[in-house]
């Protein structure tokens, strides 16, 4: 029977796991709110900017003076991977859930004979990739030293991959990232960066310009090519929004799991621990008893 | 008085300014141009200027924006700009900053194209500098 001290040192040591835990889903919850606010309050920028590049766009599809960034390159063979996770662990399967995805489509890359480049944003992203995929791993830019996730960041990402776009160095770039839904559910998502997809946006209030037509200044080309590269620059950013609250909310529902299953072993513990000092009491009761009835 | 219209000017990371004005002056990258209420649907490239806006709730001010995307449609305008501030926060000594590192950037600009993009935005920059003393 293992002794009551034993029992003492291990509900101790799951009590002190409890409150890190406890500590961490609280610290989740509160960054939580304010990457949410963060998500939101870039929304109307980037709903603005695909409604405007939907109505650009749809003008300029099948034009051979499109511009690359919206055409393509052409080809097909080069691909580069994004793949945006987070630094830290600690969150249930918000990496692993990015990461598979990712994994899968390099995989289905590969066998296609494509060449796949990858561009891992976090740390927790290369580390999942590294081992099968290492050698394709380009770069990885860490998020360790930036708080809040602001537009500079994005900007530096976006300008990066543009300079190797413009150098031939890829023909299409796909970034992984972790849509938020809601606390308990973030959905892995891929999405097409270069070439752009163009999409009519969904949720964003479509114009109604009473008959008239748009009036563009310059012309529709060089508009076009202005706010392309600046489309990548804002979904990158988008992503990375996305991400910190994913990241969050699933940091969240996993330390919040963590505290009730700890509070569970507590329990069984206690009970264990309980029953085996009555155990021994019982059997020094016995023997007193015994030994008195033996005079 | 006249008609208002709603304007708002937005940055990627949030909505800085929304209210209600009689005229927007708006610097487009073809010349400045001005939004009264009823104005015909346009799409512009912003240059780096200053916006003017003009009898909002909140009196006459000025904004300056850098890179960016105005939209007027029969709603509003929206001004998509990368950054703004009003222009009584801009300081000298940020922009000589700004300058002198566009400076650089025509310096050694690889090629044509870059070479132009950055003077041309050098230019525009020195214009608001201009303005500034």
């Amino acid at each position: 029977m293992p002794s009551l001290k034993s029992f003492r040192v291990r509900i101790a040591s799951v009590k002190s796991t409890r409150k890190i835990t406890k500590a961490l889903n609280l610290v989740a919850a509160s960054k939580l709110r304010r990457a949410q606010e963060a998500a939101v309050n870039a929304r109307p920028f980037a709903e603005r900017m695909e409604r405007v590049l939907a109505n650009l766009g749809a003008s300029m599809a099948g034009n051979p003076g499109a511009p690359r960034l919206l055409a393509g390159t052409g080809r097909d063979d080069v691909h580069l991977v994004i793949v945006a996770t987070s630094d830290r662990g600690l969150a249930g399967g918000f990496n692993a859930n990015i990461s598979k995805m990712a994994r899968q489509h390099i995989a289905r890359l590969t066998a296609e004979g494509k060449q796949v480049k990858i561009l891992a944003i976090g740390r927790k992203g290369r580390d999942a990739l590294r081992r099968d995929y290492g050698k394709n791993i380009i770069d990885t830019i860490e998020l360790g030293g930036v708080k809040a996730v602001g537009f500079a960041t994005a900007h530096e990402i976006a300008t990066r991959v543009l300079d190797m776009y413009e150098a031939g160095e890829f023909d299409v770039a796909t970034i992984f990232y972790s849509r938020f839904q809601s606390v308990i559910a973030q959905i892995p998502t891929m999405q097409r960066l270069i070439p752009a997809e163009v999409k009519q946006a969904e949720g964003a209030p479509s114009v109604d310009l009473k008959g008239a037509i748009y009036t563009y200044e310059p012309d529709e080309t060089e508009i076009l090519a202005d706010l392309l590269p600046r489309n990548v620059a804002v979904q990158i950013f988008r992503a990375m929004l996305e991400n910190a609250a994913s990241f969050f909310g699933a940091q969240m529902t996993a330390m919040d799991n963590a505290t009730r299953n700890a509070g569970d072993v507590i329990d069984k513990l206690t009970i264990q621990y309980n029953r085996t000092r009555q155990a021994m009491i019982t059997k020094e009761l016995i023997e007193i008893i015994s030994g008195a009835e033996a005079l | 008085m006249a008609e208002k219209f709603q304007f708002d000017l937005v940055s990627p990371e949030k909505l800085l300014y929304s209210a209600h004005a009689e005229q927007v002056v708006v610097p487009g990258v073809e010349g400045d141009f001005g939004v009264l209420a009823g104005h015909a649907p346009l799409i512009s490239i912003v240059r780096t200027g200053l916006v003017e806006v003009k009898g909002s709730e909140d009196g006459d001010m000025r904004i300056f924006v850098r890179g960016g995307l105005a939209e007027v449609t029969p709603a509003g305008l929206t001004l998509l700009a990368e950054e703004a501030m009003p222009f009584e926060d801009l300081s000298a000594a940020d922009l000589d900053g700004r300058i002198k590192n566009l400076e650089e950037d025509v310096a050694d600009a690889r090629d044509e194209k870059a070479r132009n993009r950055a003077s041309e935005a050098l230019d525009q920059l020195r214009q608001v500098r201009a303005l500034l003393n």
